[in-house]
């Protein structure tokens, strides 16, 4: 049995009045990638600055690599290493500067500084880069470097705090590679996300928060089986009155209206139980107006556990982030 | 023994060479200033000076060069002022954040800002002293070579002193502040009386007694005082005022100093040591 790398109980964190986090409790194992999901203002950031001492332990215990972070945060910050979630470069650095500056401060000897340097430009590709200031890397490159920065001192674990945020597709795709080369090669990854489909794509554990509590927890197979075989998405000429003839069907598990229509998640094979739904709304004398069948995502795991999209529940949330991030 | 300090002084170091118009504004605004303010005032004040008796004997300086020390000191205070607001660009950019998050203690941020200020201090305090020569800023006259010399290395000694502690005090400050407006005000405001209750650019003795009382306890004081005594000695007439410094009344200028820098070190530990990044 892998030994647990991250272990956190009962975690409360304050802002004033606000309780941005309330009562978390997990667990990361060694080697492991292990994401924390939520939409913004959710409490993700607080957690994770929590875990990487910037943020003053306030109440819960939490030991990351066998540190307590209250007790040994020295020691804690010896054995992570972490790529923020906005950009924290030195614009008027180079990319090798940049390097340099880092593993100096985290005391490494001179050689295997130098050499760590040039291992980690090759492995996010910067060769090209090296004497550039990072005020002219575009975006993707600026996230290479600051996951080579954080790889750079041989943490046992990075973390990743929206690693992919306002990044394109191929960028996404390629910093994935990385980071899953980085697993392979030992490195336990903790990352947070609210890009569900890259957390689907690549996490070992999931856990999900918002409101600052833990809401569902799981592998992604094991959070989507939970939800029901399929998900049936159906726009129609009166939800309302669909939404109340659906609900009473016995393989339907659970039924929510958003803007769009209706999203039923149902408990047996969709392809047969989908003809049985449409014959009988248009027998109410319901026209249907689209349709869409389809396995269920981490977002809709989502939306069934808080009853909001990820992407909505961003924008609610924003005036928490921005109390929080004033105090 | 840990040396992460020197790494928070070489990136400092880096920024201020690659930033070319800062380097230069910077070593070329106090030449101007003395070159300005000094030939402006000067032609006064020597008026007034030359009409007041002095007994024979009497080593009288010119209102240049008593105005070149103090230059000296305002330059040395201004850049070590402003200096921690980088500081506050790195808290807001979110570059201390990897700071913070290192295993380096935060006193070695606090240090190596504070070294490098007093870098950018000494290279602005021996521009304005040949630049002050040439134009007729009469330091060191009649010392021999090697006096010359010490007196360059008391004088620079004095700035270091005097810039450390307002670099930490300038650390202190910013790592508190959240805007660069709200710190511009902070520093202006603590700028003005400093500037203006001390020796700097006139004589105190004239002072009313509050401020008076003031400008002995003022660092920018202390600083003018012990540059004035090795540049131009310790005993000497100017704009008809009689000073004599005594080796007793520089060493408790320095210690006065080294007073100042070790409590404003404090300060900035206490502020550090509080101090959230997120």
């Amino acid at each position: 049995m892998a030994e647990n790398i991250i272990q956190v109980e009962h975690l409360e964190h304050w802002y004033g009045d606000f309780k941005a986090v309330d009562d978390v409790c997990f667990s990361v194992k060694e080697g492991e990638i292990y994401s924390f999901l939520g939409p913004n203002g959710a409490g993700k950031s607080t957690v994770i600055n929590v875990l990487i001492s910037l943020l003053p332990l306030q109440r819960g215990s939490v030991k990351v690599a066998g540190y307590d972070v209250a007790a040994q945060p020295e020691e804690v910050r010896k054995a992570i290493g972490v790529v923020f979630q906005d950009e924290t470069l030195d614009r008027d650095l180079t990319v090798w500067e940049t390097l340099e500056f880092h593993g100096r401060i985290y005391s490494l000897p001179r050689e295997e500084r130098r050499r760590l340097i040039e291992e980690m430009i090759a492995l996010v590709e910067l060769e090209e880069k090296r004497d550039v200031r990072t005020r002219h890397l575009s975006g993707g490159m600026k996230r290479r470097l600051e996951i080579a920065r954080g790889l750079m001192t041989r943490p046992r674990i990075l973390f990743l705090d929206e690693p992919t945020i306002g990044l394109d597709t191929q960028t996404r795709i390629r910093l994935w590679e990385y980071i899953k080369k980085v697993n392979q090669a030992g490195t336990t990854i903790f990352l947070t996300t609210h890009y569900m489909d890259e957390a689907d794509q690549v996490s070992n554990w999931i856990d999900i928060i918002d409101h600052g509590k833990i809401i569902a927890s799981g592998n992604p197979l094991k959070l989507k089986d939970e939800l029901g075989r399929d998900m049936i998405y159906l726009e129609t000429s009166d939800d309302e009155a669909a939404l109340q003839m659906v609900r009473s069907l016995e393989v339907v598990k659970d039924v929510r209206r958003d803007s769009k229509g209706l999203r039923i998640t149902i408990t047996t094979d969709g392809t047969r139980c989908l003809p049985v739904i449409m014959e009988m709304l248009k027998d109410q004398g319901l026209s249907i107006a689209g349709v869409n069948l389809k396995k269920p995502t981490l977002d809709d795991v989502f939306v069934y556990h808080t009853g909001r999209n990820i992407r909505n529940a961003a924008g609610e949330k924003l005036s928490a982030r921005a109390f929080a991030r004033r105090h | 023994m840990a040396f992460e300090f020197l790494t928070v002084y070489w990136r400092d170091m880096l920024r201020f060479f690659r930033f070319r118009a800062l380097l230069v504004s910077s070593l070329v605004q106090p030449a101007l200033w003395l070159a300005l303010y000094g030939a402006a005032m000067s032609s006064n004040f020597n008026r007034f000076a030359s009409a007041l008796p002095l007994p024979p004997e009497a080593v009288s300086v010119s209102y240049l060069t008593f105005l070149g020390a103090g230059v000296i000191a305002l330059t040395a205070l201004f850049t070590s002022l402003f200096g921690g607001i980088s500081l506050l660009f790195d808290k807001n950019w979110g570059l201390l954040r990897e700071v913070f998050a290192s295993p380096m203690p935060r006193t070695h941020i606090i240090i190596g800002i504070g070294l490098s200020g007093v870098t950018k201090s000494l290279l602005q305090v021996l521009v304005i002293m040949g630049f002050g020569l040439l134009i007729g800023v009469r330091f060191f006259s009649g010392y021999a070579p090697l006096q010359t010399g010490l007196a360059v290395v008391g004088i620079l000694a004095f700035v270091g002193i005097f810039s450390l502690g307002f670099l930490f005090l300038s650390s202190a400050i910013s790592m508190s502040m959240d805007t660069p407006e709200g710190l511009q005000g902070v520093i202006t405001l603590l700028t003005l009386p400093i500037f203006f209750a001390s020796n700097a650019l006139y004589p105190i003795d004239a002072f009313p007694g509050p401020v008076k009382i003031i400008s002995a306890y003022n660092p920018l004081t202390h600083l003018v005082n012990g540059v004035r005594y090795f540049a131009i000695g310790s005993d000497f007439y100017a704009i008809g005022y009689h000073y004599v410094y005594t080796t007793g009344d520089v060493m408790r200028s320095m210690l006065a100093l080294a007073i100042f820098a070790a409590l404003m070190f404090l300060a900035a530990r206490w502020v550090f040591k509080r101090a959230v990044v997120t």
